[in-house]
């Protein structure tokens, strides 16, 4: 669904990414890892074509991203960034509604996807007329997430969405997170850096260094047979004391 | 209608504040006379616009022209185009002169306007150059040092011919520099003439700093007349004068028509040498005016040599003193001292249109308020139209954004006297000019807060913005201008206060306003007049910020007020 192909790109003199080689299989999540800098976030901007590669091809469902596509890919991906990025002069509900309104939905059609985001991602109905200063942080991902997909978008892509939570929160929103893209079967692309977080959602985890995938697989892959010393570093770097009791 | 407001008669009873000297021919006028001077345009050049500046200035105002070129003020449009105009300069006795101008012409068919107090020389030149008034009182000195410079006395008429300007025989008196004495002294030393002041060295002089600069001032009138006096000093016109009644001091410099020289029982010296420039009192006409209304010009000629230096003096003494309005005191000095039936008994028996009934000070408050209000909405308003644009276009494009600032930047730099007097040429006189320097003034704090509340969106919000699918307008309009909606509406509230206060300056050029009351206030040293335009105007300011209290809660969206 989503593929970079020997993708190089250069960030204010920085090489972030050297010559990355990608996919993200359809109706399924793949998560991207790494240490910060790694050119993680870079991918899904490139994705969404709010950069262009300097050399190599980005594709969106086999077609290349590039100035003539790239509205239909945002069309067809929902986007959530970590704090959600949620507009703070609209409410709960302007946010989700923004997109719909610009395409002229009309009033039931959006007040039933709405009803229907809310049962999906378990949000408080009656906290949909708050702005976003009055929400939790775990509220704001939410509606972050409803936002992304109220136009039924065939891709979602997660920057590090529960980077800024509490553990307890963090967890319930994995779990979330993980029913939703189960029962959706979208094509969901994660950023995060929380090994534990790649495992709960990711069907294939992709570990990224300086710019390129160093390993891909299952999280039990990665851990079994670390490809390097790297990975093996960077899988117990991320071991909780917790295991060793 | 110069005295009625409440603050003048608060201020009636302590002597009047009297303004210092100043630059300009007029040089008892204001000192924001000598200001509107100074800031004219450079000594010795023309009207060039080789000034970078001033081409933006004029550019600008040639393309938003159309916008503000409305129906002149109802003052000028309640008059027919035939109406006779006549202009007159920001102190007493050149507006006791235009009403004697209107007293002589009212009732003999067209309608006659007097734009009192329109500015200092170059204004109320330019005014009658660009054919916005038709006629009024200047000096053959003010000619040729300020308006012909280099044009010696003989040649004025000509010269002022060949720019379409006629001018008149002399009105009689001669308002040039002068010493004067107490009259009483004068008399036991038997000194009558300057050259008579030096057989008495041990006198103590007294003169105004900017006579003790004046190449034509003390020190060629020292050389001139040979004077030996050592004790000279350079003080506050005022305190000369009250260091002569204390007899600190013997000699000052004076003006031959001013009203001190009775208030304080003077002895004007006889400038025996002829050291000072002449500055006769002429009419000026605009020649195609004269052409088509010689009978008005006829009448306003016969004038010429019968207003004597003391009959001008009484007159400017009645207006500064006695605070009679100068209306009163041109119709009977037409009446009595001219001879010219009084307006209400015109030859053909028809009345003459009813003497304009005094206007009250609420009534008086309630015109001013609105035009200034005027001035200030239209003009805010424009720069609102043009300034958002511009901020936006500064925040998205960075090079061109550079651009924008600079130039507003200096428009702001530009002295707001220089481009009110900038657009006379191009707008004339009255509101048009005002507004549109109103509008230069009011770019810069909306260009500014526009163009830094949009960069201070976080770079995450605009991304978002964008990967949801918003193109630049849709985007601009749902999140950009919503969010920096706070910044931009705090740029238009220090324009619309900042506005206010500048409005005032509109007075200058005949727009009306708060502006009005304060120059006359200072013409005529009325603490109690200038209070009128000033306490309004500051109270206007006050309610303008809290109108914008109020519109902030309606624009900006509530979340970013949580």
């Amino acid at each position: 669904m989503l593929e970079l192909c020997g993708v190089s790109k250069r960030l204010g003199g920085a090489e972030v990414l050297r010559g990355i080689d990608l996919t993200a299989a359809a109706g399924s999540t793949s998560v991207l890892i790494g240490p910060s800098g790694c050119g993680k976030s870079t991918v899904l901007r490139l994705m969404l074509g709010l950069l262009a590669p300097d050399s190599g091809m980005v594709r969106f469902d086999g077609a290349e991203v590039g100035p003539r596509t790239v509205d239909a890919v945002r069309a067809r991906t929902g986007y959530v960034i970590q704090d959600g990025g949620l507009f703070p002069h609209l409410t709960a509900r302007g946010n989700v509604t923004l997109m719909a309104h610009h395409r002229n939905w009309d009033a039931p059609r959006i007040q039933r996807r709405v009803d229907e985001l809310v049962a999906l991602t378990r949000f408080p109905a009656d906290a949909l007329e708050r702005f976003p200063v009055e929400l939790s942080g775990g509220q704001r991902q939410r509606v972050s997430l409803m936002r992304a997909l109220m136009l039924d978008p065939d891709v979602i892509l997660l920057d590090e969405p529960m980077a800024a939570l509490d553990p307890l929160v963090r967890a319930e929103l994995q779990a979330d997170l993980r029913a939703i893209f189960r029962a959706l079967g979208k094509t969901v692309v994660l950023v995060t850096h929380d090994l534990t977080e790649a495992g709960r959602l990711g069907d294939e985890i992709l570990l990224m260094r300086d710019g390129a995938v160093i390993q891909r697989g299952t999280l039990a892959e990665l851990v079994r047979t670390p490809r390097d010393e790297f990975v093996s570093h960077f899988i117990n770097a991320q071991r909780s004391p917790l295991e060793t009791l | 209608m110069v005295t009625s407001g409440p603050f003048s008669r608060l201020f009636r009873s302590p002597p009047p504040v009297r303004g210092g000297r100043v630059s300009e021919r007029g040089r008892r006028a204001s000192r924001l006379a000598r200001l509107a001077l100074s800031l004219t345009l450079p000594r010795g050049r023309g009207r060039g616009s080789d000034s970078p500046v001033l081409v933006l200035v004029l550019v600008l105002v040639a393309v938003l022209d159309p916008g503000c070129s409305r129906s002149p003020p109802p003052s000028a449009s309640s008059a027919p185009p035939t109406a006779l105009r006549i202009g007159s300069k920001t102190f007493t006795e050149s507006v006791i002169l235009g009403e004697i101008a209107a007293a002589l012409t009212q009732g003999h068919g067209a309608p006659v306007v007097h734009r009192r107090a329109l500015g200092g020389t170059q204004i109320v030149f330019g005014a009658l150059a660009a054919g916005e008034i038709d006629l009024y009182a200047e000096y053959t000195g003010t000619l040729a040092q300020e308006i012909l410079r280099g044009v010696p006395e003989d040649a004025l008429a000509s010269a002022l011919a060949a720019r379409g300007i006629r001018m008149s025989p002399h009105l009689g008196f001669d308002d040039s520099y002068a010493l004067g004495m107490k009259a009483d002294h004068a008399a036991r030393l038997g000194i009558t003439r300057i050259s008579d002041l030096a057989a008495h060295p041990e006198l103590r002089l007294a003169f105004s700093n900017e006579f003790m600069d004046r190449a034509d001032g003390w020190r060629g009138l020292r050389a001139a007349y040979q004077l030996p006096q050592r004790n000279v000093r350079g003080v506050d016109h005022e305190i000369a004068y009250r260091g002569l009644d204390a007899g600190d001091s013997d000699v000052v410099d004076l003006y031959s028509t001013d009203p001190e020289i009775v208030e304080h029982g003077l002895r004007v010296l006889d400038d025996d040498h002829h050291h000072f420039p002449t500055y006769a009192a002429v009419w000026l006409y605009r020649e195609d005016f004269a052409r088509s209304a010689p009978n008005t010009v006829a009448r306003l000629d016969a004038v010429a040599g019968r207003i004597s230096a003391p009959a001008m003096i009484a007159m400017n003494l009645r207006a500064k003193r006695d605070r009679v309005a100068e209306e009163t005191i041109a119709a009977e000095f037409v009446a009595h001292e001219l001879g010219a039936p009084p307006k209400s008994a015109t030859a053909n028996g028809t009345p003459a249109p009813p003497a304009r009934a005094p206007e009250g000070w609420l009534r008086a408050l309630g015109r001013r308020t609105a035009e200034h209000l005027f001035l200030v909405a239209l003009s805010l308003l424009m720069a609102i139209v043009v300034a958002i644009p511009l901020g936006i276009v500064a925040a998205r494009r960075p090079a061109l954004g550079r651009l924008i600032l600079g130039v507003t930047e200096i428009l702001q730099t530009v002295p707001s006297l220089a481009l009110l007097v900038f657009m006379i040429p191009l707008l004339g006189i009255g509101e048009a000019p005002a507004i549109v320097a109103l509008f230069v003034y009011s770019l810069l704090p909306i260009v500014r807060n526009t163009h830094a509340g949009l960069r201070g969106i976080p770079a995450s919000l605009r991304e978002v913005a964008t990967a949801m699918g918003l193109g630049p307008g849709a985007s601009l309009r749902a999140v950009d201008l919503p969010l920096a909606s706070p910044a931009i509406l705090a740029g238009i509230k220090t324009s619309a206060v900042i506005n206010v206060g500048t409005a005032t300056l509109g007075a200058l050029v005949g727009a009306g306003g708060y502006g009005q009351p304060i120059l006359t206030g200072i013409r005529l040293d009325n603490v109690g007049l200038i209070l009128e335009g000033a306490v309004p105007a500051a109270l206007l300011a006050l309610g303008v910020e809290r109108i914008f209290d109020v519109v902030e809660k309606i624009v900006v969206p509530k979340g970013l007020r949580l």
